[in-house]
């Protein structure tokens, strides 16, 4: 199967060239905005130089190589330089330089715009997740990876947009200016959309800005391009573009999941409501530190399964979900999560993996978390 | 100096000591240059093996046979290994080998404290490859190691490396002030500076740039140490600290750095390509002055690695043009290369091959060099896979295969045997087809949108990722290939003349093959002749 694939390889290799419709995937995107074009342009400008400049030199080399190759009777010439000439391609090279940053320069001030936008949008970069507040309507998510980890694992079939989806993605309308402004909460991250040409770190901070305007809805996809640690292939950008009315559409429907959660803290909690809950919310966003078992990646990631916190310590725990720990890689996830999920993932971890019997076995319920977030105000 | 020779009456030539002390107590400059030597090809081979796991992995989308944690491990000591362990221990060794017998010296100016700076290296790559075994794993943070993800959510081991750093960067000091002590006291009378051989003159302002950023180096770890265990907030945001700083220290480096790997490599090459067309180098006075310029210019391009850090326009445009002015110095090198062959008289040995292909490709990494120079286009590029195609095509068939050519061309001085001369075409026919599959379509991939350092990758990336990987494990089998040539030169060779190849000029090639333990123990008197190189 291999030998096939790889056959089939060699060929494309060879022949992608020569196919029109290859070009695309082997070359940068256009984008979908001015700037993004304007890029684009200036980069096949850039590349068509080169090419022609490395052509030249190289069909030059191979000019030398057969015509002055060791013949019997001739003899080298000696010079060994020549001002004249050696200045004439000094200049040159100056005068083709400059005729590259002239638009270089053009370019590079159009892209660096920050007036503000009509739409702001703070995005953070979290280990390995991003969040997106709409600065204007108090409205905020988190986007993970969709990609399960049995397709990761080769278990499941890989679709389409494999590591390039994400559960919530973040939704922008078209035919508005959407100002980025960009940070982390922990290492350095960096927010790439190739097809807005919109590439900003994200640091603990700082906050950097960029900014988009798109023409046409669709849906644009991209990935974190700065190495903040394992999983750093694993938390892509998708962006939304929708029409107006769309939009305001989607920002009221996340005002109402707002209420409705708050209202679900006051309900009667069963544990194995809760346990059920708990468990997705660990798979989503627990597992790839403290593992599917709970067994973590000592010492970096402690073990959940047979810790004194976890089975004897809630209080502890709790401060620890709402908080985070200093100088570790666990966040604070009084943000990320919803009461009722904080609730029942500690519930989860106190009931899962025979914690349960080891401890004490006490569940948490939604209300003891909001008493916690109302308690520090 | 010469003073000290003429004294030296007795006739006493003494061989090497036998054994295991030869080696740990040496102060000769030729054992000194083949513990380098081979060091590095031990490294290479390590280096070597992590690439090729790097490739497995990314044989196909989807997890192949290492865990990401794993896979972050092999990334960063890769690029550790073959930059401080490969490339500039071989450069050093070429350093020792050649430039005493180049510049008609008996020795290194500082025989003891070049036993020293030998000696510690493996001592620094042992705590490094030690951490491989301990708790939490190796640094597994890029080789370039950025704050906060190297301080306060690095692996334990993060201290071994800190420390390993350290001793790398003072061997390198150490190796520097030899090379530059040697070179501008114990040049034979006569030889003035413009009439240097080139490689003399390129590691002598290599050692000046190494003198210059390594302490810059052990300033970035050490507040990384003290960052880590000592409380400090240098690039802890939380404590007030400046993570970017860390890129700005790092780079101030490690642009210098870069140029470290590849200035010993354009002497080699100018000496290679003139002794194959039998013709004097072209444009002495210029290769000179182009390297100066590269070498100056390399100060103050640094922040073109961090165009997407959030600078103000101004520096984004300051260290664009800083950046594209480098291509006309290098530009008129490798015109001078071509100039040199014009009208020569060319034939292909193996280190002519290597040589030629230096030159076109690291044409091409020049020229994609060029591309990421261009601020708003490097939004695009940057942090992709375009930027590894770039680096490698300037630091494997431009930097290693430097190297190469180089141990070709005077492996024969070195042992006083020929190696298999069609066994090293082959060698050469074989990298220089798969270095060229390996790294090629990674330029397509990175300008599809592939973000570098990551341990899969969406399906759009999947053909021409098995191209590539290919390619690397062919690249990586033919370099066997190269130690066996190397090993039956040594043991199996026809025996060489002195003066090795036709067109060879140079001091070295005066001297027996290979030459005796201590050669030029009185100078060699140059006041009438032509010693340029």
């Amino acid at each position: 199967m291999y030998l096939k694939k790889l056959i089939l390889c060699l060929t494309a290799l060879f022949l992608a060239p020569l196919s029109f419709s290859a070009w695309d995937d082997i070359n940068m995107t256009p984008g979908v905005n001015a700037i993004a074009q304007e890029i684009f342009g200036l980069h096949m400008t850039i590349f068509w130089i080169c090419v022609v400049i490395g052509a030249l030199v190289l069909g030059f080399m191979v000019f030398l190589i057969i015509k002055y190759r060791k013949k019997e009777g001739v003899e080298p010439a000696d010079f060994d330089d020549n001002p004249k000439l050696e200045l004439t391609w000094t200049i040159l090279f100056a005068v083709i330089l400059v005729g590259m940053a002239i638009p270089a320069t053009t370019t590079m001030i159009k892209a660096y715009d920050d007036e503000e936008g009509d739409i702001n949008i703070l995005i953070t970069g979290h280990q390995w997740k991003w969040q997106y507040e709409y600065m204007e309507d108090e409205v905020s998510f988190f986007s993970n990876l969709l990609t399960s980890l049995d397709a990761r694992n080769n278990i499941a079939p890989k679709t389409e947009n494999y590591l390039l989806e994400v559960d919530e993605p973040l939704v922008i309308p078209v035919n508005k200016r959407v100002r980025f402004l960009i940070t982390a909460n922990d290492v350095i991250h960096s927010w790439w959309v190739p097809d807005f040409a919109v590439k900003q770190d994200a640091i603990p901070g700082f906050i950097n800005t960029a900014w988009t305007y798109v023409d046409e809805p669709g849906v644009y996809r991209g990935q974190c391009t700065e190495l903040c640690g394992v999983y750093h292939g694993y938390m892509p950008i998708v962006v939304k573009a929708v029409s107006d009315s769309e939009y305001k559409d989607f920002i009221q429907g996340k005002r109402d999941l707002k209420a409705q959660q708050a209202l679900l803290t006051e309900k009667l909690w069963e544990t194995d409501e809760l346990f059920a809950i708990g468990e997705e919310v660990y798979l989503k966003n627990c597992v790839a530190c403290h593992q599917v078992n709970g067994t973590g990646i000592p010492p970096v990631f402690p073990a959940l399964a047979g810790s004194e916190i976890v089975m004897n310590d809630k209080g502890r725990q709790v401060e620890i979900l709402m908080e985070g720990v200093q100088g570790a890689a666990m966040q604070s996830y009084a943000e990320q999560l919803t009461e009722v999920e904080i609730a029942a993932v500690i519930t989860y971890t106190r009931k899962a993996w025979g914690n349960d019997a080891g401890g004490d076995g006490e569940i948490v319920v939604p209300k003891e978390i909001l008493d916690y977030k109302n308690n520090k105000l | 100096m010469s003073a000290v020779i003429e004294g030296h009456q007795d006739d006493h030539h003494h061989g090497p000591a036998k054994g295991i002390t030869r080696w740990l107590y040496t102060t000769n400059h030729k054992d000194i240059g083949s513990l380098y030597l081979w060091f590095s090809f031990i490294m290479l081979f390590i280096g070597g093996a992590m690439a090729m796991v790097i490739r497995a992995e990314l044989f196909e989308p989807g997890s192949q046979i290492v865990s990401p944690e794993f896979y972050n491990q092999m990334v960063t000591n890769h690029g550790l290994i073959m930059v401080f362990g490969v490339i500039m221990p071989a450069f050093v060794g070429l350093a020792n080998w050649l430039i005493p017998m180049q510049i008609g010296a008996p020795d290194m100016a500082l025989p003891r404290l070049n036993n020293l700076s030998f000696w510690i290296l493996p001592a620094a790559f042992g705590v490094l490859l030690a951490t491989f075994f301990m708790e939490g794993g190796a640094p597994n943070f890029g080789w370039t190691f950025y704050a906060p993800l190297s301080t306060e959510y690095a692996p334990p081991t993060v201290t071994y490396f800190i420390f390993a750093v350290h001793i790398m960067g003072a061997s390198s000091i150490m190796g520097s002030i030899n090379v530059i002590t040697t070179i501008l006291n114990m040049r034979a009378p006569g030889m003035t500076l413009m009439k240097m051989p080139l490689f003399v003159w390129s590691w002598l302002i290599t050692a000046y740039l190494l003198i210059a950023v390594m302490p810059v180096l052990a300033g970035a770890v050490t507040m990384m140490l003290m960052d880590i265990h000592f409380g400090t907030s240098f690039f802890k945001a939380g404590g007030g600290g400046d993570p970017v700083l860390f890129q700005h220290i790092f780079w101030f480096f490690g642009h210098p750095e870069v140029y470290i790997m590849i200035l010993p490599a354009f002497g080699i090459v100018s000496h290679i390509i003139e002794t194959f067309s039998r013709k004097p180098i072209f444009g002495y006075d210029s290769m000179v002055y182009a390297i100066a310029s590269i070498a100056l210019l390399s100060f103050v391009v640094w922040a073109h690695h961090m165009f997407t850090v959030g600078m103000p326009i101004a520096g984004e445009l300051f260290f664009m043009y800083s950046t594209m002015l480098i291509a006309i110095p290098t530009g008129v090198k490798v015109f001078n290369w071509l100039s040199t062959m014009f009208k020569g008289s060319l034939t292909f040995e193996t280190p002519m091959l290597f040589a030629i292909a230096f030159v076109a490709l690291f044409t091409i990494g020049g020229l994609s060099g060029l591309m990421l120079a261009i601020a708003p286009a490097d939004f695009q590029y940057h942090d992709t896979y375009f930027v590894v195609a770039h680096f490698h095509y300037v630091l494997v068939p431009g930097a290693l295969f430097s190297i190469i050519a180089a141990v070709y061309y005077w492996l024969p001085k070195w042992t006083g045997y020929m190696y298999d001369e069609f066994m090293g075409k082959t060698h050469f026919w074989l990298s220089f087809v798969s270095v060229n599959l390996t790294f090629f379509p990674m330029h397509f991939v990175g300008l599809a949108g592939m973000p570098r350092r990551i341990p899969d990758y969406a399906m759009q990336f999947a053909d021409y990722n098995m191209i590539v990987s290919v390619g690397a494990f062919l690249f990586g089998l033919s370099q066997l290939l190269f130690l066996y040539v190397v090993l039956k030169a040594i043991f199996y060779g026809k025996k060489a003349t002195g003066q090795v190849w036709e067109g060879a000029q140079g001091l070295e090639w005066t001297l027996d093959s290979p030459p005796a333990y201590h050669t030029f123990e009185t100078p060699p008197n140059l006041e009438a002749g032509e010693a340029k190189g």
